[in-house]
């Protein structure tokens, strides 16, 4: 049990074809090697102690870094390496060794477990070339595509800088025009105001007068107020419009000898809530009239059309430069925000602004709107849920590009606001892969883009330039 | 869909009701009542200490080899008791009282008791017209009835040990007829069964009703209560005893407090939404063992009643200086239930182990747990989905922090059916297992015991057409809600329906099941949302038994048949693994408990220490508390010092809620990483201590997790200690609970006791504070001088990995350079141990300079790959020579270390299998 085989004889395929005999420990990298030298005593990696060579692999920790136990698990730092030849080769951690679990492809790990491990090297090494090569292929004409759209991004970018000049000029001439029109609407609208000013006075005198007649006839009885009357009664006062005194009444009805009635008329919508279970019914008549429309005479009318067209024109002028200037305004603001967003260090990420992209699961409707937000909607009905709004670029500091974060979503029940993080992965197209929620009300989104692939290293993907020998 | 949907409504929907039940934040107190607010126990509390009614009736005196029986008659108002004495084997006391004639039987609790004690020869020693002495053999031991007031004194010599109704709190409502609802018979029943209910003027006194007798409302709710008043009460006095302890689950402090100024402990199992620290409301589980405790003695009283149990404690020096108090100290106390019978035992002790030993005779002892149950678990609420499971797998590998069991919460059940799986999340099941299995580890899946009333669901169909069901007063099926919304409750009292259920987790009943996958009841008090106080009704009917007389039990069988079913799964050969949240006196037997939904607050960590402890005194050792907190998100020092003391508590498991972000080891933090994966290292590489403990658990009782008086029983210094505590007697453990700790005070007990730093090898003297400096990485342990504890020091990614791994033996010498321990093995996970001895259990000891292993279980084999690996002598002195003498009489030199400034001695792999007989020779 304790015995364990102190070296071990490994055999390779080399690429030639020749097979070569190494003799070292086992679990011992080739880089290594030279650190384990038959019958001489062997050196702690951390150089702390020696210890005689037959310690090495005896299933004793000696060394404190676990050096001289590569091949078996007796100390809790070591570390086992597997050539995996065929595929990969890498480090595990030493209480892997034996434990009855198959870690190494080539089965190395698993030499006195009684575990039953199958040489999986060549099967991985085949899917890893595969999926290697796709990869390639994809991050290949992926990269050629971001090509594109850093291109079309800069051509666009510089479009719309060029724009943003363009229309600040225009802006300029915009503004002025609409300075002048301002002035030609104001002159042109002075005949038609006084026009109207002098129909309104008219008619008020004339509802005044319709009015006198009516209230004569039915408020009389109802309740009479002289005008001293009325201003003793300091609650009705209180109420009513501070203004509205006998002078301004006067002023707005331009007839003397109706000042009594038409003090009263003003003050009646003030305290006919007081008087209401008195007054009744005739008090909505009174209001009706009061509240209708100022009715145009055929007289007034065709003077006013006249009077009218002119400042029309005027004023149409006016508004429609005013418009233009709006609208410039607000594209000059919004080609000015889509140029203030981060789009990568080329620009490449452009053509995701203003775009969106689904995915349906079994329950919901994923949609993210890069660079604006993203949402989750019921697939059988119900209110779409915000799942965050565009925050920041997240990702690690080599590479903040690979992470998107979407803060600020709609609250969770006792817990935090909704977030989205968003994968970025290299692929041909532009979509969205998958959505979780790690964690509750923290989302995860997994999104290909052509615009993350980077340019392929070089063209020979052959894993074996990795591999030992 | 439809149904997926409607599930996720509802769910919402009840979550939504528990919402509005409660607060924002902790527990709504409103929701669950007071003394004051339950009727028997407020009539019960308006009966004051002083002359008791009853009289013992001496010359109805019968007496058996077993048994002595006696009638008592309480003379306010004739009624007559039967008064039952037993003396067990073991120094143990059995008192019964009943109704001489009830007007129909009451309750006693089965299926507790492990079998009918044993029982001893009560003889008469003397009998005057007011008193009968007893004898309870040796010692001195006398059992004294005094007929007026009635009384029973237990003593020893002088000495009196115990009291029952010193105080004169017996009190037994009778069962009566309703006033208003008479039939004749019933009144001629009544007429024989009151004969003597007449006072000295011949005539019948009839007690008046009080309020809450016939009918009681707490909130919305109304208990009928068909058979009226049928509470009981009894007062215990211990003199010379001022700490008690015991008496779980309440989140409060080790030694119970004296209850004269607030309500008294209660003992009724509640899911209580966001529990609040130190206070006696009832939580999920009840144990109603109170332990006493003095230089002099350690006893425990025993109430067998699973009724509603309200338990006041007084104490004459309680909050007094001691010096001031000139009487002697003594506490009592006071036991209520709301019906049933007065069951109880006193357990006469005299030391803490006999305490343990004699309640283990009773109910049994903790089940031994296959080892991969005491290694570190991670649970959540909820792992969503099996991608989900994989990845949380994976990163526990990347991570290199070992595990053996993953958790799957509610969620992952198809719409809350139990047994069931979410065809969405978790359609390949058997995929997901095997995944597992691959790496050596585990799963459990939760299955509780509401079920989904849905036509389409195949449990439910079943258990109504066995009519399993709980019924209500009305005798329809009892309804409630729970997660899946309306829900039905399997009678688990009926032992039909428990078989049935057990059978439900053979492997091709419980579809996608496999035998890596383990189980978990939940909400078993039981949980009814939309029932009083969060539980079932008491009028719902239990066959011919109401709620209220067995609903203590209710979650123990539920356990228990879950257990049963994990038996019968596997042939009868595995040993199973269940937690549970509810919990009564013999619910060891079944597996494991938790302390329930916490919270990621410092107090909680705290907390899980003396609840634990007190849950291990009555008979539970298989205890642990969420590690990070339910509720709330932990701070990552929160997080990892709950790590660090979850390491060294009995069930070690991290758990959250569904609201909190995500918290596995590795998502704090490179450091906080580091932290946690070395907390969880230590427990792997403790494990075989671990198992051996509760290997000893299941052959005697001790708790495992012990409080420091229970092995020193004459330091008073210990008595009320909470922050510490020792696994078995060996090793003691003070974690940090205090945020911004930069040292803590562990007081190290024993005069001429030393201690050893486990990690630091450093020696200190017993009987002393000491003042230990820590840092995040501290987790302060200590190894008692005199004790040697084996090791699997090559910790690997789940316990079933280091089943054949090599021992290294820590062997702490005390002040005579002596140490000794045990070492035992065997397959880790089947019966075969029990029923063909097929295990190693060694005594280890050193010496005069002489270590050996000696076979504990001559008649018991089993052969293991194990060896030892390496010796570690703490305290020791450098030796010119080691040799390793085997069995065989060979002989071989050993290579050594020895450091100096420490005195530890470090011998060089030995080599020897672990179950051989060998010695090692220092000379």
């Amino acid at each position: 049990m304790t015995c364990v085989h102190l070296l071990l004889t490994l055999v390779f395929a080399v690429s030639l074809g020749t097979p070569v005999e190494i003799q070292r420990p086992r679990g011992v990298p080739l880089t290594s090697i030279q650190f384990y030298v038959e019958n001489k005593p062997f050196t702690c990696l951390d150089g702390s102690r020696a210890i005689p060579f037959d310690r090495v692999n005896d299933d004793y920790c000696d060394c404190k870094d676990g050096s001289d136990e590569p091949g078996t698990a007796a100390c809790p730092n070591g570390s086992f390496h597997c050539t995996n030849a065929g595929y990969r080769p890498m480090f595990i951690p030493s209480s892997r060794i034996n434990d009855g679990i198959c870690d190494c492809c080539d089965t190395t790990d698993e030499y006195n477990s009684g575990a039953k491990c199958e040489n999986t090297c060549k099967e991985l090494g085949r899917k890893e070339r595969e999926v290697l090569q796709k990869m390639a292929e994809i991050t290949k004409e992926g990269f050629l595509l971001k090509q594109h759209l850093i291109e079309e991004a800069k051509k666009g970018q510089q479009e719309k800088k060029s724009k943003v000049t363009d229309m600040q000029g225009n802006k300029k001439q915009l503004d002025e025009k609409v300075e002048v029109l301002r002035t030609v609407k104001e002159t042109a609208e002075q005949p038609e105001k006084e026009a109207k000013e002098r129909h309104l006075k008219a008619w008020e005198e004339q509802k005044a007068a319709i009015r006198l007649e009516k209230d004569k006839a039915k408020m009389a009885e109802a309740f009479f107020v002289s005008v001293s009357e009325l201003q003793s009664h300091a609650e009705l006062d209180a109420d009513a419009d501070g203004t509205l005194t006998e002078t301004e009444a006067q002023g707005l009805m331009g007839g003397a000898e109706q000042v009594d009635t038409s003090t009263f008329e003003s003050v009646w919508p003030n305290i006919k809530d007081k008087y209401h279970s008195e007054v009744s019914r005739e008090e909505a008549d009174m209001s009706c009239l009061v509240s209708s429309e100022v009715p145009f005479g055929k007289m007034f009318f065709f003077f006013f059309t006249v009077v009218k067209l002119s400042a029309q024109k005027a004023r149409d002028d006016f508004e429609e430069a005013e418009k233009a200037l709006r609208e410039m305004d607000d594209q000059i603001r919004n080609i000015e925000k889509e140029l203030s967003f981060d789009f990568g260090p080329d620009a490449e990420f452009t053509y995701l602004y203003s775009q969106c992209y689904e995915l349906t699961t079994s329950e919901y409707i994923y949609r993210l709107c890069p660079f604006n937000r993203i949402s989750q909607k019921p697939k059988y009905g119900g209110s779409e849920t915000n799942l965050g709004t565009w925050g920041s670029w997240s990702g690690p500091e080599n590479n903040k590009y690979l992470l998107m974060k979407y803060e600020h979503g709609t609250g969770c029940w006792q817990g935090p606001n909704r977030s989205t993080t968003v994968k970025l992965t290299c692929g041909k197209e532009t979509v969205v892969t998958s959505t979780s929620e790690p964690s509750r009300c923290e989302y995860l989104m997994e999104f290909t883009t052509p615009a993350v692939c980077q340019e392929p290293a070089n063209t020979d993907l052959s894993p074996h330039d990795h591999e030992e020998l | 869909y439809y149904f997926y949907l409607c599930g996720v409504v509802i769910f919402r929907w009840v979550l939504l009701i528990v919402l509005l039940c409660v607060s924002a934040r902790a527990v709504d107190r409103s929701n669950f009542k007071t003394c004051e607010q339950s009727a028997f126990c407020k009539r019960q509390k308006e009966l004051k200490p002083g002359q008791s009614p009853y009289r013992a009736l001496l010359d109805t005196l019968e007496l058996s080899d077993s048994r002595i029986t006696l009638q008592l008659i309480n003379d306010n108002n004739k009624v007559r008791l039967l008064l039952e004495l037993y003396r067990l084997q073991g120094n143990m006391t059995r008192v019964k009282i009943n109704e001489l004639k009830p007007l129909k039987p009451r309750y006693e609790v089965p299926d507790v008791l492990i079998s009918d004690p044993f029982t001893e020869t009560l003889s008469v020693v003397s009998q005057d017209e007011n008193s009968l002495v007893l004898s309870l053999g040796g010692k001195d031991q006398r059992l004294i009835v005094s007929a007026q007031p009635f009384r029973l004194d237990i003593v020893e010599g002088p000495q009196v040990l115990v009291s029952l109704n010193s105080r004169g709190l017996l009190a037994f409502e009778h069962l009566r007829a309703r006033k208003d609802t008479k039939s004749e018979l019933e009144q001629v029943t009544e007429q024989e069964n009151v004969e003597q209910r007449t006072d000295e003027d011949g005539q019948i006194k009839e007690e008046e009703d009080k309020p809450g007798m016939w009918e009681e409302t707490f909130k919305s709710h109304t208990d009928s209560k068909p058979n009226g008043p049928s509470s009981i009460s009894l007062d215990f006095s211990l003199p010379g005893v001022e700490h008690v302890y015991g008496i779980p689950e309440h989140a409060d402090t080790l030694k119970l407090k004296n209850t004269d100024g607030s309500d008294p402990y209660r003992l009724y199992n509640l899911d209580v939404f966001q529990y609040e620290l130190h206070n006696p409301m009832a939580l999920y589980g009840a144990v109603p063992v109170l332990i006493s405790h003095s230089t002099d003695r350690t006893m425990g009283i025993f109430w067998l009643n699973a009724a509603e149990t309200w338990v006041d404690i007084s104490s004459n020096t309680a909050g007094k200086v001691r010096v001031i108090s000139s009487e002697a100290p003594q506490t009592d106390v006071r036991w209520i239930s709301e019906s049933g019978i007065i069951d109880v035992f006193i357990m006469l002790g005299p030391k803490p182990a006999d305490v343990f030993t004699q309640y283990a005779s009773l109910t049994g002892t903790q089940s031994f747990p296959p080892l991969t149950a005491l290694a570190y678990h991670q649970c959540r609420w909820n792992y969503n989905d099996q991608e989900d499971v994989k990845s949380v797998d994976q990163g526990f590998d990347e991570h290199d922090i070992p595990y053996d069991f993953i958790w799957l919460d509610i969620e992952h059940a198809d719409g809350k059916r139990y047994f069931t799986w979410d065809p969405s999340k978790f359609p390949q099941p058997k995929e997901m297992l095997q995944g597992l299995m691959d790496k050596r580890r585990k799963l459990v899946a939760i299955v509780d015991p509401h079920i989904r009333v849905d036509s389409g669901y195949k449990i439910h169909n079943e258990i109504l057409s066995k009519n399993f069901y709980v019924k209500n007063k009305d005798g329809g099926d009892y309804e409630g809600w729970c997660w899946p919304g309306n829900s039905g409750y399997p009678d688990f009292t009926n032992p039909e329906m428990r078989a049935w259920w057990a059978s439900k987790f053979a492997y091709e009943q419980y579809e996608g099941s496999m035998e890596n996958q383990y189980v978990w009841n939940d909400m078993n008090e039981p949980s009814v949302f939309n029932g009083p106080e969060v539980t079932m009704h008491k009028d719902a009917l239990h066959g011919g038994w109401e709620h209220r007389d067995v609903h203590n039990l209710y979650g123990l069988y539920v356990q228990k048949a879950t257990a049963d079913g994990l038996v019968e799964r596997s042939g009868g050969v595995e040993r199973p693994f269940v937690l549970t949240r509810a919990f009564f006196a013999g619910s060891q037997r079944y597996g494991a408990v938790w302390t329930g939904d916490n919270a990621a607050e410092w107090g909680h960590l705290k907390i899980s220490i003396p609840m634990c402890l007190s849950l291990g005194l009555a008979g539970i050792s298989f205890c642990g508390a969420d590690v990070g907190g339910f509720f709330k998100h932990p701070s990552a020092e929160l997080l990892v010092r709950w790590y660090q003391a979850g390491a060294y508590q009995p069930f070690f498991r991290a758990h959250a809620h569904i609201d909190t972000p995500r918290r596995e080891p590795w998502l704090f933090g490179p450091e906080n990483t580091a932290l946690i994966r070395e907390a969880i290292r230590q427990r792997y590489a403790l494990l075989p201590y671990w198992y051996q403990l509760f290997y000893n658990a299941h052959r005697t009782g001790y708790p495992v997790m012990r409080p420091l008086w229970v092995e020193y029983p004459d330091d008073v210094a210990t008595f009320s200690i909470e922050d510490e505590y020792l696994i078995g007697k060996d090793l003691l453990v003070h974690p940090v609970t205090d945020e911004g700790a930069t040292a803590v005070t562990a007081y190290l007990p024993g005069k001429g006791e030393v201690w050893y730093d486990v990690h630091t090898f450093q020696k200190h003297d017993g009987e002393q504070s000491l003042y230990i400096p820590v840092t995040m990485s501290s987790i302060p342990v200590f190894q008692r001088g005199g004790s040697i504890i084996c090791r699997k020091d090559r910790v690997r990614r789940s316990s079933s990995c280091m089943e054949n791994d090599p021992y290294t033996l820590y062997a702490a010498l005390n002040s005579q350079g002596s140490a000794e321990g045990e070492l035992y093995i065997d397959d880790f996970h089947t019966f075969n141990f029990e029923k063909a001895k097929q295990f190693v259990h060694r005594h280890l000891s050193f010496s005069a300079n002489t270590l050996s292993s000696r076979n504990l279980a001559p008649d018991s084999q089993f052969s293991t790959a194990s060896w030892i690996e390496k010796i570690v002598i703490i305290g020791g002195s450098q030796p010119s020579s080691a040799t390793l003498k085997n069995a065989d009489g060979t002989e071989s030199a050993l290579e050594f270390e020895f450091d100096s400034t420490l005195a530890v001695l470090t011998l060089r792999k030995p080599g020897v299998n672990a179950a051989a007989d060998w010695t090692v020779i220092l000379r």
